[in-house]
């Protein structure tokens, strides 16, 4: 906990209006209101550790989540933001099956509209969806995965983690380690952490690399122990099971002996090296179990309890942009 | 039916066939070309309508190599009529329609299908290409030398590369002992897989499956070497990037019989019109750097491209509202090729006279075609064009049955007078 966390009573005072209608991606933000969001986060972190958790500032409102992904962490963290902001929350998690066959994901997005709920939040499993349906409907939309392209809320969760656990972000040594090619989390990372001074590096196997990944403001390393080396935090990064067999990387025991955290590796790192996940965790692959559960160093748990109130604190400054408009 | 004589003075001619850019007129008669004058010419003699052209452009029609349209199979999309519509009212007088149709164009009698609906059409000349394997599916040779005797003007797989060299090789020997042209799309089926953009930085960050120009380099240099073993004539078709360009002008160094065409969208947009997903942009090949679309200008400038093509490909709103990966690829082109390509000659990237030729008499060449030039007896298929009217493309405002087009808001130049066909007025503005 920094010192002048703000308690949970002035919440109300620091939301703000969000700079556009849609959360569509971290540079929709500048590094100030990324500073003023995360403070009003730190308010709702008090709030959510009291008895009673409950604000006012979603009263009425109706949230809708629509995660055409499975996802747990994200989607419970989103229906427990709207929940504990008194807005009415409701889940649709439309499988490709049971999705009437031939309606399109404008067209369910059109639908969800047409019964005015004040914000949309999604996840699909496309580049650009967010995007696409924000052109397409009048409540705001909540960017929460869109393919291998952003994932704001979690950038911001995990900034505010670092920034609890350091006091700051700026000047930070950050490295991201792993499938950087398929990750959003990895994306939004980049963009939000560079945005605030930290120090990136992207650390994985070539074949799982973004191309030109160099001008992304970052230093690439294919080595493990020279990425990670005098880290002030090293965020390890789901790998997806099925692209483990042969296809980028040879096999999950290589893959682990290279590239996965354990206590030897993570030696490298500065001291006092904290360690992100952001979840669900391929224990033996990315990551030793050791690592992940020893309190002393994970983050990964303070990851989990920061989702809820960044998101918070998004849904409350977007409601108060819909407030100021008719 | 036969059309009225008509008179043309006044006019700018450019004639890519004897390189003439000047004053000048001609006289149709019979569907053909019956008298040119060069000069300063402001009337002409003779019973039938003059033409002032008023100084602007009088040039052969345009010849698309490559137009897709959805008829049979995909009415809604486009019909033959429809595009033949559009193609007028942009300068277009002849029209080569792609195989990927429902049913494929593999077989002579959608070939003639094809030829008897462009006759009860009337308005420009449609002609078919033909399949190289059967559905398409890049297995079995299609009836090549049918379809050559049915009518088709060339053989294409369309958008679906043949992966398999040797399939690839005994096509262009097969074809080549039949004197039937063959076009390809290069591109590497291995790493163009799920692909919906250029890998670059640019298209990284947006998180989007994207293909190296390397796929483009690996193909066309697997095709030159079997031109090179098989000494048959090969057409690239819509090559894309520098890289590429370099093999290509080694290969034509080398006297290899290859021509190669480029698309107007690649000639005009680069990959960061892509933007914020806009799927208008998204095409095949996808749209690449903007050193690529310079280099592929000056390959255009300089002769080592010889054709441009409008790529016109229709897909109707549904199909391209969707996620990016997800939405189909291509542009409409028929009625903003030529604005787009005088964009060209307006920057001062390339002569007019040299883009004519691109649209005219090269195609006309590579495929056989009587037209394309300006000369006594050719067919009178022409163009008037006022090539300095500013207009905005409203896509909404396009003849074509959708209106994907790459270029809906953009602001071209030139605007089209009057299209004649076999001396027939088709458009008129």
């Amino acid at each position: 906990m920094t010192a002048n966390a703000p308690g949970a009573d002035d919440v109300h005072n620091r939301t703000f209006p969000f700079p556009r209608r849609h959360f569509l991606s971290v540079t929709d933000l500048d590094p100030i209101q990324v500073g003023e969001l995360l403070d009003l986060a730190d308010g709702f972190v008090a709030l959510n550790r009291q008895t009673t958790k409950k604000a006012d500032l979603l009263k009425g409102r109706t949230l809708i989540n629509l995660f055409f992904e499975a996802s747990t962490r994200t989607q419970s963290s989103f229906e427990l933001a709207g929940k504990r902001l008194g807005a009415d929350v409701i889940n649709m998690s439309p499988r490709a099956s049971s999705i009437v066959k031939g309606e399109t994901l404008v067209d369910t997005a059109v639908t969800l509209n047409a019964m005015r709920p004040d914000i949309l939040v999604i996840r699909h499993g496309a580049s650009g969806a967010a995007s696409l349906l924000s052109q397409k409907v009048s409540c705001s939309v909540i960017n929460a995965g869109d393919g291998q392209h952003e994932h704001p809320s979690q950038a911001l969760l995990d900034v505010l983690s670092m920034r609890r656990a350091f006091g700051r972000v700026d000047g930070l040594i950050v490295a991201i380690c792993g499938d950087v090619l398929h990750s959003r989390v990895a994306r939004s990372n980049v963009a939000l952490l560079t945005m605030l001074g930290a120090n990136v590096r992207v650390v994985g196997p070539a074949s799982l690399m973004p191309p030109a990944v160099d001008r992304w403001g970052v230093e690439a390393h294919h080595d493990m122990k020279s990425g990670i080396a005098g880290a002030d935090v090293v965020m390890m990064l789901r790998l997806q099971l099925e692209r483990m067999q042969g296809a980028f990387v040879p096999s999950t025991r290589e893959y682990f002996r290279l590239w996965g955290l354990d206590r030897e590796k993570l030696a490298r790192a500065a001291k006092g090296v904290r360690v992100m996940h952001p979840g669900p965790m391929n224990r033996g692959v990315e990551i030793d179990s050791d690592v992940a559960d020893d309190p002393q160093v994970s983050l990964v748990q303070d990851q989990v309890e920061m989702g809820v109130a960044v998101r918070m604190a998004i849904l409350a400054c977007l409601a108060a942009r819909l407030d100021n408009q008719p | 039916m036969s059309a009225q004589p008509i008179a043309f003075v006044n006019a700018r001619l450019v004639d890519p066939q004897s390189d003439y850019d000047g004053p000048g007129g001609l006289l149709t008669a019979h569907g053909k070309i019956a008298q040119m004058f060069r000069g300063a010419i402001d009337s002409a003699a003779g019973d039938g309508r003059t033409i002032d052209c008023k100084g602007a452009l009088l040039c052969p029609g345009l010849i698309d190599l490559r137009v897709k349209t959805g008829e049979p199979g995909a009415e809604p999309k486009e019909t033959l009529k429809s595009a033949a519509r559009a193609a007028a009212s942009g300068g277009v007088t002849s029209i080569v329609v792609q195989p990927d149709t429902d049913p494929v164009i593999d077989d002579p009698a959608v070939v003639d299908f094809i030829l008897r609906r462009a006759r009860d059409i009337e308005l420009v000349h449609v002609y078919p290409a033909g399949a190289m394997t059967k559905g398409l599916n890049g297995e079995a040779m299609a009836e090549i030398g049918l379809m050559r005797e049915a009518g088709c003007l060339y053989v294409t797989n369309a958008d679906l590369p043949i992966a398999d060299s040797r399939l690839m090789r005994r096509i262009l020997a097969y074809a080549h002992g039949l004197g039937v042209l063959v076009c390809h799309r290069p591109a590497d089926t291995w790493l163009t897989q799920g692909s919906a953009a250029t890998e670059s930085e640019f298209s990284g960050r947006l998180g989007l499956a994207a293909e190296p120009v390397a796929a483009e380099t690996i193909m066309l240099e697997r095709d030159i070497a079997l031109v090179d073993l098989t000494g048959a004539r090969l057409l690239v078709d819509q090559i894309s990037a520098a890289a590429p360009l370099e093999s290509l002008a080694r290969a034509k160094a080398r006297g290899l019989p290859i021509l190669a065409t480029a698309s107007i969208n690649h000639l005009s947009f680069n990959e960061l019109d892509i933007g914020d997903y806009r799927t208008f942009c998204k095409l095949t090949p996808p749209l690449r750097g903007e050193s690529d679309r310079q280099a592929l200008i000056e390959a255009l400038a300089s002769g080592l491209v010889d054709i441009v093509v409008s790529a016109h490909a229709p897909a109707p709103a549904e199909d391209k509202r969707l996620p990016y990966e997800e939405a189909a690829a291509g542009a409409i082109g028929l009625e903003t090729l030529l604005p787009a390509l005088l964009t060209l000659h307006h920057e001062g990237h390339v002569p007019l006279a040299r883009l004519i030729r691109a649209v005219t008499l090269a195609p006309a060449e590579a495929v056989g075609l009587a037209a394309g030039r300006l000369s006594v007896g050719s067919p009178a298929d022409l163009v008037v064009c006022d090539i300095d009217a500013p207009r905005q493309i409203d896509a909404a405002s396009l003849i074509s049955k959708s209106k994907n087009s790459a270029f809906d808001g953009r602001r071209l130049q030139g605007s089209v007078l009057m299209t004649l066909v076999d001396g027939r007025i088709v458009h008129e503005a």
